[in-house]
């Protein structure tokens, strides 16, 4: 395990770096000077002091270059300034990070609780009435946008039943958990209903796999309690699945959170992505970005991880 | 997301032919004969949207605006006094157009990749596998989002975009498959017999990946519908006053509470395209491979 751990880690590098990469390479899509970009429409200059702002900025230097002192910049910790408020980079998201976080945990909670009793519970009695119910659930979820299920909720929630749970604004966790839990709890659901689709369909294919297994029948035959085979043997091969389901849909959680906040003002990641974009705030952007890629691919490793928690019979090499 | 099967190997060497099994399996599937039809639906609207007795899509009439359904107007006006069945049917030309366009590039450039890369294996494999992973290391929608903003808004980038991000996938996808086939005896046969190795690729190889690109075709549509209409929602694809779905979706949040249709039938037009894509991928997956059970 601690071997497998370490060789889990190392690869990070090579991805880590492609990422960055990618990231860096996305300033250079801006159709346009960079120079231009960075300093906005009201300043003209001299193609003199262009050139002198550009070898300031080291703009004259291969690309190359360019991106390895670009590196060693973040890896110190600066990923730039926001154009609009001056701040570094790297505190206007970590001011955001916690908000989304919450949002994204509360949307999981969401798609578990409904997703995983609807899965198995469909999986027990096929093409029973619960199973029906569960399969047109997980092909409605998954495909009802997002933000179409949001901006319904705010026309039931402001016209219809007169209760605006988000004028008060956001409030964090640790100073009111209950204003905190009522801010998020509809963008939850919006940004969880999807997701909890998406976990129904795999847990339930996945318990009716481990329904059909030998060792289930031999778990049967032995004479064990119809709730020791299920829970103790069915469900636990199938939550290996539907923990990988959970790293893929992170990046589904990470993005959803965009137009989510968007719709209910939550002041989180998505958000401030999506103001920086209006704004052309690139270094915004574009550290918002790469933060969310990071978060992604380490919540994917703690996903790999959990699998040899979950599956003893995965042996790391 | 079928259970822990590796996408598409089940699915090998069972080429449709007209009037095979197959086709009588689609026919059975109602899962795969609803899709058909919504998305047939979609895709003949969106062609004759011309040609319907429909008023235009971009004429304001302001005595209008915000007016619910009625006779004349089935879905209402939008705010600016639009017909709204009339935006409504031509944003199904763009949502289709965008998500086809896309698709189809990311099937092209991503079968290539794929190809290749199984066929070639060694280091050919590795750079492109490897350049493969760094584009899943983001969150897709995001990835996408992140090229529309650095490119500009507007429905052509969003098609770039789309396609950016799912010819990874494509690639991924048709990987796996290619590396079994190349083992394959008919497929050893053909190389001993002194085919070239392009012609091994096009007519033994590429034929053989039909079913794993249909299914994941359909998946990808599906995928291309909701982005396009999510970015359109932010206000990055289209741009007013072109009848994009998400963008009207979009343009009724304003004035939701004086006239709820305005959120209605975008919505439900948005959701109809994915859902048909969804069904019809889910059917295609049951009756073209015969392993997986009925999810």
């Amino acid at each position: 395990m601690r071997r497998y751990l370490a060789a889990r880690l190392t690869a990070l590098v090579p991805t880590l770096l492609g990422v960055s990469a990618l990231t860096f390479l996305f300033l250079r899509l801006i159709p346009g000077d960079a120079i231009a970009v960075r300093l906005g429409t009201s300043t003209v200059l001299s193609a003199q002091q262009m050139a002198e702002l550009r070898a300031y900025l080291g703009l004259d230097r291969p690309l190359p270059l360019q991106y390895l002192g670009w590196l060693s910049a973040l890896v110190r910790g600066d990923a730039g300034y926001s154009i609009r408020t001056g701040q570094p980079v790297f505190t206007e998201i970590a001011a955001r990070l916690p908000v989304t976080g919450e949002l994204a945990f509360g949307a999981t909670v969401v798609a578990l609780a409904v997703g995983l009793p609807l899965g198995v519970g469909s999986a027990l009695r096929p093409n029973s009435r619960l199973d029906m119910a569960a399969r047109t659930f997980g092909l409605l979820g998954l495909s009802l946008p997002n933000f179409w299920l949001g901006t319904l909720f705010v026309l039931l929630l402001a016209r219809y039943l007169r209760w605006m749970p988000n004028t008060g604004g956001y409030t964090g966790f640790a100073l009111d958990p209950w204003a905190n839990i009522r801010f998020l709890l509809f963008p939850a659901i919006t940004l969880g209903v999807a997701m909890a689709a998406v976990v129904m369909r795999t847990a339930r294919s996945a318990m009716l796999d481990a329904l059909a297994a030998d060792y289930i029948r031999t778990a049967r035959a032995k004479g064990l309690a119809a709730v020791v085979v299920v829970g103790r043997h069915a469900l636990r091969n199938s939550l290996i699945v539907v923990v990988t389901i959970l790293g893929v849909q992170a990046g589904y959680l990470l993005s959803g959170a965009v137009v989510v906040e968007e719709i209910f003002s939550v002041p989180g990641l998505g958000r401030m992505l999506l103001t920086a974009i209006t704004q052309r705030d690139y270094a915004l952007v574009q550290g918002a970005v790469l933060i969310v890629a990071v978060v992604f691919v380490g919540v994917n490793t703690l996903v790999d991880l959990a699998y040899g928690w979950l599956d003893p019979r995965i042996r790391y090499q | 997301m079928a259970g822990g099967r590796p996408p598409g190997d089940a699915a090998l060497g069972t080429r449709p032919r007209p009037g095979s099994r197959v086709l009588r399996r689609f026919r059975r599937n109602r899962a795969a004969i609803t899709g058909g039809v919504i998305v047939g639906l979609l895709a003949g609207v969106a062609l004759l949207a011309d040609r319907l007795p429909l008023r235009s899509p971009l004429q304001m009439r302001p005595p209008e605006r915000m007016a619910g359904p009625s006779l004349a107007a089935p879905f209402g006006a939008d705010s600016f006094g639009r017909d709204l069945l009339s935006r409504t049917v031509h944003g199904a030309r763009l949502s289709l157009g965008v998500a086809i366009a896309s698709v189809a590039a990311a099937l092209g450039g991503g079968t290539l990749l794929g190809v290749v890369a199984g066929y070639a294996g060694g280091r050919t494999d590795q750079v492109i596998m490897r350049t493969m992973d760094v584009f899943f290391s983001f969150p897709a929608a995001l990835l996408a989002l992140g090229i529309v903003a650095a490119l500009g808004p507007g429905s052509e980038h969003v098609v770039l975009a789309i396609a950016v991000v799912y010819t990874p996938i494509f690639a991924r996808v048709v990987r796996g498959p290619v590396l079994a086939l190349k083992e394959r005896e008919f497929v050893e046969a053909t190389r001993a017999l002194g085919a070239r190795g392009s012609a091994v690729v096009l007519r033994h190889i590429v034929p053989n990946l039909g079913s794993v690109l249909i299914v994941q075709t359909s998946v990808a549509l599906s995928w291309a519908v909701l982005t396009e209409a999510s970015l359109s929602f932010l206000g990055l694809s289209a741009q007013p006053p072109a009848p994009s779905w998400g963008a009207m979706l979009n343009e009724g949040r304003q004035n939701l509470e004086l006239a709820p249709h305005l959120a209605v039938f975008p919505g439900v037009a948005i959701m109809l395209a994915v859902l048909g894509f969804n069904l019809l991928g889910d059917g295609l997956r049951d009756v073209l491979d015969p392993r997986a059970v009925a999810q």
